[in-house]
């Protein structure tokens, strides 16, 4: 593993002054490429390290992130076959995954 | 998440110790849940802690409906590790059975002939003795110490170490009548009943096994029921 923990990547933008989010994966169903629990943490820059879909839906949850960190409130965001945005961000895989998406104070 | 939570929650990390994190998904309180406390702005009832800290004996995050809405739990568990005690034949297939099922595995062995690199390919290999080593490995809740040598001078110095720690499961091969002979020695080395209560002995879940994967079949078995099982009340 070369990529940063999320956690420790987190702590370190937000001691260097920077507005962090982390997001979560909270619920899955049927296929999905993380597993409940992966988590992606997001800088105030749209700098981000983990995965919370392998690819599919990070760009809408950083912008969720970004939004969260300027707003300060928690989110709950689901993406699945049923919804129009997750076609957007191309989770066509028959999965769905909730994501929980929460500024680090 | 607070920033406070997230420097507890990477502290103990560190430390290894198991921790779940309990987030409330509409307000964003949370709590820290141990196997035997909790802290944190978030409140939880009885049933609700049960079902984190199962959540956490299960090493499965999950998200868990409590009155107040739904909660999700984050398990952060240090990774799982088995230490053998012999680097003899039941340990080559238990070795690698044990690590697809998610366990980092040592093996300790002084002598140099049982503890080579052909082997045990791919597996950690300490030719320390026993007890230097396992001092030094510092087994804790989420260690398994598994003894396979049959002979006291090595496995009985790991076993003094496995009962004064927190290993979750210990577990040593022999007969019921090697076993017997080996509690004489470790009441003489002056531990008690119920320190030597808990080494599974004869190892393992009985499933009539006979050859050596068989044998680890029913090791891992054991320590896969073990890590599952409810705390006794």
């Amino acid at each position: 593993m070369t990529e940063p923990d999320i956690l420790d990547q987190a702590a370190a933008w937000r001691s260097g002054g920077k507005g962090v989010a982390l997001a979560t994966v909270v619920v899955t169903w049927g296929s999905s490429p993380r597993p409940v629990g992966s988590q992606l943490a997001v800088d105030e820059d749209g700098a981000f390290v983990g995965s919370v879909s392998g690819g599919c839906i990070e760009g809408a949850v950083v912008r969720e992130a970004l939004d969260c960190i300027a707003d300060g409130a928690p989110r709950l965001l689901d993406f699945g076959i049923s919804n129009e945005q997750a076609w957007d961000v191309g989770l066509a895989c028959g999965g769905k995954v909730q994501v929980f998406v929460e500024r680090v104070e | 998440m607070k920033s406070d939570t997230l420097a507890l929650l990477r502290a103990e990390r560190a430390a290894k110790h198991p921790v779940a994190l309990a987030t409330h998904l509409k307000s964003g309180l949370e709590r820290l849940v141990w196997p035997d406390r909790s802290q944190g702005a978030l409140e939880l009832d009885d049933a609700a802690l049960a079902a984190a800290r199962s959540a956490l004996r299960d090493d499965r995050s999950r998200t868990i409906d409590t009155a107040a809405g739904p909660v999700f739990v984050n398990v952060f568990n240090p990774p799982r590790r088995l230490v053998v005690v012999g680097a003899v034949h039941i340990a080559q297939p238990l070795v690698p059975m044990a690590a697809i099922s998610g366990f980092q595995v040592v093996v300790i062995d002084p002598r140099h002939g049982f503890a080579t690199d052909a082997r045990f390919p791919e597996v950690t290999l300490d030719t320390d003795w026993p007890d230097e080593a396992m001092e030094r490995l510092r087994p804790d809740v989420r260690t398994a110490v598994v003894t396979l040598t049959h002979d006291p001078k090595l496995d009985d110095p790991a076993l003094a170490v496995a009962l004064r720690s927190p290993a979750f499961y210990i577990g040593a091969l022999g007969s019921r009548r090697t076993h017997a002979a080996r509690v004489e020695r470790l009441k003489a080395l002056g531990f008690g009943d119920n320190e030597i209560g808990r080494i599974d002995a004869p190892i393992g879940l009985d499933i009539g096994a006979v050859s050596p994967a068989e044998i680890a079949i029913s090791i891992l078995a054991g320590i896969t029921r073990t890590l599952h099982a409810e705390p006794a009340a």
